[in-house]
């Protein structure tokens, strides 16, 4: 009987530890607790290029996560990318004339959108869309750019 | 020549025999296994045999392969000039496939040959036939149970291992190379998806769980009940459990982390 109950003590220190593993990894190694709270707001922004933007990529603000890419479209009509943003509804904080861009964090790193506030007094609600808006750095267009400009400079020349 | 063909016929009828009695097996398995959560203290015994005993070589070899994970990917991050994406190369291999396909080998070769020669003992002493004759039924018995400690034991085996790999290569990479620690853990928090990522390996787990204790328990109760049956069929349990693993392993990567 003593062995049986150290037995059921070991079988039970085993699962614990295997849970807390689980939630281990759960909690610290993956994303879970930062997932959006699915009672923010979702506001709109068309992009002539969105690079390499991923659905729940973040939305910064100052280099604060305010939120993630919720959707990512196409208009039918104009033929730009469309962005849903889903912002916390702690930040409702953003004038009509903020303007939204996509960065990329350091040389390779994975693209974000990063917002910049406006002046206007009235905030953007669930639905709005943002007009002003700065696509993705391609870096093929940056080097064609250049070299068109250095080939037109020595026909000049 | 006729021999020849002979032989390979003969070769074939019986892996088809093989392939069928796993089926009826699998198929006869299939309604004791309720019954079997019935009884968890038989179960609760398989858990220690199964999980509890084979700690010590999950704990140690998620240790070193974190480790040697920390090694490999610090020097080849470094030529790049991304060595704060180790935790993120570290992780990811881990929770994705070292995890759980690691554990999958080590369990066929720790607890799987286990079962075997378990079950394959039992039927050459003529104890399951003894069982038949009290009306106890060793699917029922002996079998079910094991079952069931299997797949509850391999997802639990396979995230500690993950665990322990992810602080093998954080005690290389932040305490000997010099890695930034909060940036080993803010990018693995970034870049590990908790669905994408850690359910599906989990979810990978289980299948190998399933697959492991099935391929185990079949060789033992399948096998000739001799001495040397026994031990062949121990030998088939760990060469069929690993490739089995391995195949599986590939079929659900592709399905899961579509690229």
């Amino acid at each position: 009987m003593q062995n049986t109950t150290s037995r059921d003590i070991w079988v039970g220190l085993f699962v614990a530890l295997g849970l807390a593993a689980l939630t281990l990894l759960a909690l610290n190694v993956s994303n879970l607790l930062t997932l959006p709270s699915s009672k923010g707001y979702v506001i709109t922004a068309e992009f002539d290029n969105i690079g390499g933007l991923k659905v729940r990529a973040p939305i910064k603000l100052g280099g604060v996560v305010v939120g993630r890419v919720e959707s990512i479209s196409i208009d039918p009509h104009s033929f730009r990318a469309v962005v849903g943003m889903n912002i916390e509804s702690q930040y409702s904080i953003f004038p009509k004339d903020s303007s939204a861009a996509i960065y990329t964090s350091g040389l390779l790193g994975e693209q974000y959108i990063g917002l910049m506030p406006g002046a206007e007094e009235a905030v953007l609600q669930a639905g709005d869309r943002i007009a002003i808006t700065q696509s993705a750095i391609v870096l093929e267009n940056l080097i064609s750019q250049f070299l068109f400009q250095k080939a037109a400079e020595e026909t000049k020349e | 020549m006729l021999s020849v063909l002979g032989r390979l016929g003969r070769a074939v009828l019986e892996s088809l025999a093989r392939l069928g009695r796993w089926f009826v097996f699998m198929l006869a398995l299939l309604p004791a296994l309720p019954s079997a959560l019935l009884r968890p203290r038989l179960i609760v015994d398989q858990l220690y045999h199964l999980g509890v005993l084979s700690l010590q070589i999950i704990l140690v070899a998620g240790a070193f392969v974190g480790l040697v994970l920390g090694l490999q990917g610090y020097s080849i991050l470094a030529t790049y000039g991304s060595a704060e994406s180790l935790g993120v190369v570290v992780a990811l291999s881990l929770v994705r496939e070292l995890g759980p396909v690691l554990t999958a080998l080590l369990f066929a070769g720790r607890a799987g040959s286990a079962l075997t020669a378990e079950l394959g003992l039992m039927k050459s002493t003529e104890q399951l036939a003894g069982m038949e004759m009290m009306a106890v039924d060793p699917l029922k018995r002996v079998v079910a149970p094991r079952f069931w400690a299997g797949v509850i034991t391999m997802p639990l085996l396979a995230a500690l291992f993950s665990l322990v790999g992810v602080f093998g290569g954080y005690a290389i990479g932040v305490g000997l190379l010099g890695v930034d620690s909060g940036s080993y853990w803010s990018q693995i928090q970034s870049q590990v998806d908790f669905f994408d990522d850690i359910v599906n390996g989990v979810l990978k787990s289980l299948v190998f769980g399933v697959a492991a204790a099935w391929i185990a328990l079949f060789e033992g109760y399948d096998c000739v009940p001799t001495a040397e049956g026994v031990s062949r069929a121990t030998t088939r349990t760990v060469v069929n459990t690993s490739l089995a693993v391995l195949g599986l392993d590939f079929i659900m990567t592709a399905l899961m982390f579509d690229v």
